[in-house]
């Protein structure tokens, strides 16, 4: 078997039981061609050295785990072949989060912002199972499925440069799925998200970098659910102003 | 000082089946407060790689006794039957729950849930949303769990450890991977919702987290594990990876092809009948693993496979029913489904077996209950039916989480500072193994060689010599595991530790996985045996239960509960 080519990784250390700020450690290995990035860092944990830290579990691109900054773009790095970098590959923390260690980003702060966004139907009254499902047309299915797709592994934070100035920023995955709720058929809860949105530090801080978008490994586009909500929040607000809110107090 | 956390009812593992048995409990009682405490956030769980959908009964052409007949004999009959009609009675009510909490189903033109037909289903009536059932079921679960402010998350906390005191399950120790401190979490009952073990695997769908931690803890406070020999082999992953190509692919209309582009389901004759590439599991897998045999499969860089085929579906059709498939197909063996065969071969998917558990998910230790994959509550028999797991997450994770509570209102505390003594021994004992170098055995080597001898013994076809010899190795793996150097000293996110602790759970597994197999000397089900290759209902149609053992398993039996349906030739 002829000796396969190597490539440097360049990875952020930090553990804070021991340094100030993070730092690098340079490790050579033999990469197999179809590697993604996160085989090689697998590679290195395993083989070279132990102490790396780092979140992955499914190497499909669904749990989520495993976003990281490569070359200075999030990346899933599951998803990201090893074939798209040269020689040199540099390896850090996500963006726009605390590390905890190593590659290891603390995002309760996204876990609070995901929730605030009230992200479950809301109805004014239940539907009892015996009822059956809820009917709905695949057009209406269509209007808010692939905001539905977001996997919450914060690329998008990562790339926001809004985020990077004011990290209380709502910010694209929250927005992204309180909207894909106040789109979907079922859900009577629009009114109540829109409150939200309309508060501060929410869908108005946007700058339109559209970076989020770009980013984003299951083309979930929080960019567009972005500009959509602003509308629609807008709307309703100018709703409200003629109209007395449907059973409101 | 060790920290305690008190709620009344604790939930260890955050994917289907634990946040329903949490929105279950809390639904049960207004005063009951729930610890979700799980290893990972739960949005990560593995629930979130289920790709082909949920079944229940949806249609005129069906029928509860149809879903309960096929579950039946898919299981070479040794599911419990009462557990069977339980499940498909049950099975619409919680999968239209999930609708009206949100779950993104495909629709009809007329606004009706669309069904798909799957392997070893006499009917079509498989709820899916395209071929991401489990992300989106997961993710519906965990952002309706968020409503109630009873059901508290600690994320990222490793269990370790049940605290029995006084016979009864009474809380967890469980290790905290940020900061690296164990806690006492307590709790009058305690469900266990970790998920299967399919790491005990080399080549495995199952993500890094599947290491088999719920089972183990039962397993070592003395509850057996049921029905272990019985692992599923999907018959569809990609070479190298193990990522799973969803059963979905054939129930559209993939076909299988060998080397000779022979359609050989069709061709051949591997009983499953009319019934093709849409027969049950353990067939499909035998009939690719017979063809390689015979020299009529694929030679590729990771081993043997053959061709599932889908270019004649056309693009569209593949676009909106399995867009998820072609974009793992492209991104990760390089090929389009569009315009390309995928290579695929059978890979370690699903536990049948898992923690003894009845109808209401209760264990025989008073207070420990279990559901999902890390229970074995004799739904799945000797193989399990493609979509029949998830909508098992949700019918015994709601029914386990009721009983939980019903449990809870009745039991006392037990005693604080023997549970805090109990907790404070598990602390010492983590803080012993974290960056020990009790010899020279690699972490990373030691969990090869547990992989490969469970492939070499528990394959989709076993012999008695094979899998003799792997519990002989397990044995020596064991000792090794004893002799572990660790690096990493460090407290904070230590998942040098974690795996460390994830190896020992998985060496459980795997030896009751490999007894059970050696015990078992007839072919039923994903268990098939070259040296017993036929069906032994006079001395093997019961239950395996395997009960941890200083000096290793011991491997009994239970009766299998049969009622309307009696064993037959399993043929198609």
């Amino acid at each position: 078997m002829s000796e396969l080519p190597k490539k440097t990784f360049v990875i952020t250390r930090f553990d804070p039981d021991k340094d100030q700020v993070p730092k690098t450690q340079t490790y050579e290995i033999e990469c197999r061609p179809d590697w993604k990035v996160l085989d090689a860092i697998n590679f290195i944990k395993d083989e070279v050295d132990p102490t790396l830290s780092h979140r992955w579990s499914c190497r499909m691109a669904v749990c989520g785990s495993c976003g990281m900054n490569v070359n200075g773009e999030p990346k899933l790095t599951c998803k990201t072949s090893l074939a798209e970098y040269g020689d040199v590959v540099e390896i850090e923390p996500l963006a726009n989060f605390p590390i905890v260690r190593d590659l290891v980003v603390d995002f309760e702060s996204f876990m609070e912002k995901f929730r605030s966004v009230k992200p479950w139907i809301i109805r004014a009254k239940e539907k009892a199972p015996e009822e059956g499902t809820c009917s709905q047309s695949p057009e209406e299915l269509e209007a808010f499925r692939h905001f539905s797709m977001c996997i919450n592994c914060m690329l998008c934070y990562a790339a926001c440069p809004v985020v990077a100035n004011a990290p209380e920023f709502l910010g694209p995955a929250a927005i992204a799925l309180g909207h894909r709720y106040n789109l979907d058929s079922r859900d009577e809860g629009a009114a109540e998200r829109n409150e939200i949105f309309r508060g501060e530090g929410t869908i108005f801080e946007c700058s339109y970098a559209n970076e989020c978008s770009e980013v984003c490994p299951k083309n979930v586009d929080p960019a567009a659910a972005i500009n959509q909500a602003k509308l629609l929040a807008v709307l309703d607000w100018a709703k409200g102003l003629v109209l007395p809110r449907k059973g409101g107090s | 000082m060790l920290e305690v956390v008190r709620h009344d009812v604790l939930i260890v593992g955050g994917g289907g089946a634990g946040l329903r048995a949490a929105i279950a409990a809390v639904e049960a009682d207004p005063r009951i407060s729930v610890g979700l405490v799980s290893k990972v956030y739960p949005m990560r769980s593995h629930t979130v790689s289920a790709e082909g959908g949920a079944a229940a009964v949806a249609r005129d052409d069906d029928s509860l006794e149809m879903h309960a007949k096929d579950t039946v004999k898919g299981s070479d009959f040794l599911a419990d039957q009462d557990v069977v009609d339980y499940f498909v009675q049950e099975a619409a009510r919680e999968l239209t729950l999930l609708e009206h909490w949100g779950c993104p189903f495909s629709r009809e033109p007329d606004g009706r849930v669309s069904v798909r037909a799957f392997g070893g289903m006499a009917a079509k009536r498989t709820w899916f949303a395209a071929d991401k059932i489990g992300f989106h079921m997961l993710h519906t679960l965990f952002q309706h769990s968020m409503r109630f402010d009873r059901i508290v998350r600690y994320d990222e906390q490793f269990v370790t450890r049940l605290l029995v005191d006084g016979g009864a399950v009474r809380g967890v120790a469980a290790l905290d991977v940020r900061e690296g401190v164990v806690r006492v979490f307590l709790g009058r009952a305690v469900i266990l919702t970790t998920g299967g073990a399919g790491k005990c695997f080399a080549f495995t769908t199952n993500g890094n987290i599947k290491t088999g931690d719920g089972m183990a803890l039962a397993y070592r406070a003395g509850v057996p594990l049921k029905d272990m020999e019985f692992v599923q082999y999907h018959p569809t992953g990609l070479p190298g990876t193990g990522i799973l190509i969803t059963e979905a692919a054939r129930g559209e209309g993939g076909t299988l092809k060998n080397s000779e582009g022979e359609r050989f389901l069709v061709t051949r004759d591997y009983g499953v009948g009319q019934k093709a590439e849409l027969g049950p599991r353990d067939m499909i897998s035998r009939a690719i693993i017979q063809e390689m045999m015979a020299g009529r499969g694929i030679k590729g860089p990771y081993g043997e496979y053959v061709h599932l085929d889908l270019t004649h579906l056309g693009e569209k059709k593949i676009d909106e029913r399995l867009p998820f498939v072609r974009l793992l197909s492209t991104t990760y063996a390089g090929v389009d489904p569009v315009h390309q065969p995928i290579p695929i071969r059978p890979v370690v998917h699903y536990m049948m077996g898992g923690v003894d558990v009845d109808i209401d998910g209760r264990t025989l230790l008073p207070g420990l209950y279990a559901a999902g994959e890390t229970a074995c509550v004799s739904l799945n028999g000797a193989n399990r039916l493609g979509s029949n797991s998830l909508t098992e997450c949700l019918v015994f994770g709601a029914r386990t989480g009721r009983h939980a509570v019903a449990y809870a209102r009745g039991a006392s505390d037990g005693d604080e500072s023997r549970l805090r003594a109990l907790g404070q021994e598990e602390a010492a004992r983590i803080d012993a193994l974290r960056g020990s170098r009790r010899g020279g055995e690699r972490l990373a080597g030691i969990r090869h060689d547990m992989q490969h001898t469970m492939e070499q013994g528990c394959g989709v076809y076993r012999e008695q010599p094979s899998m003799q010899e792997t519990v002989r190795t397990l044995a020596q793996i064991r000792r090794r595991y004893a002799a572990l150097a660790l690096d990493d000293r460090s407290k904070v996110f230590n998942t040098e530790l974690i795996a460390a602790l994830e190896l020992g759970n998985m060496l459980d597994v795997a030896e009751a996985v490999a007894n059970a197999a050696v015990a078992r000397k007839e072919s039923r089900g994903a268990h098939t045996c070259f040296d017993f290759p036929k069906r032994n209902d006079q001395e093997y149609l019961h239950h395996s239960l395997v009960w941890f053992g200083e000096a290793g398993p011991r491997v009994d039996k239970k009766a299998v509960t049969i009622t309307r349906f009696q064993p037959e030739e399993r043929k198609y």
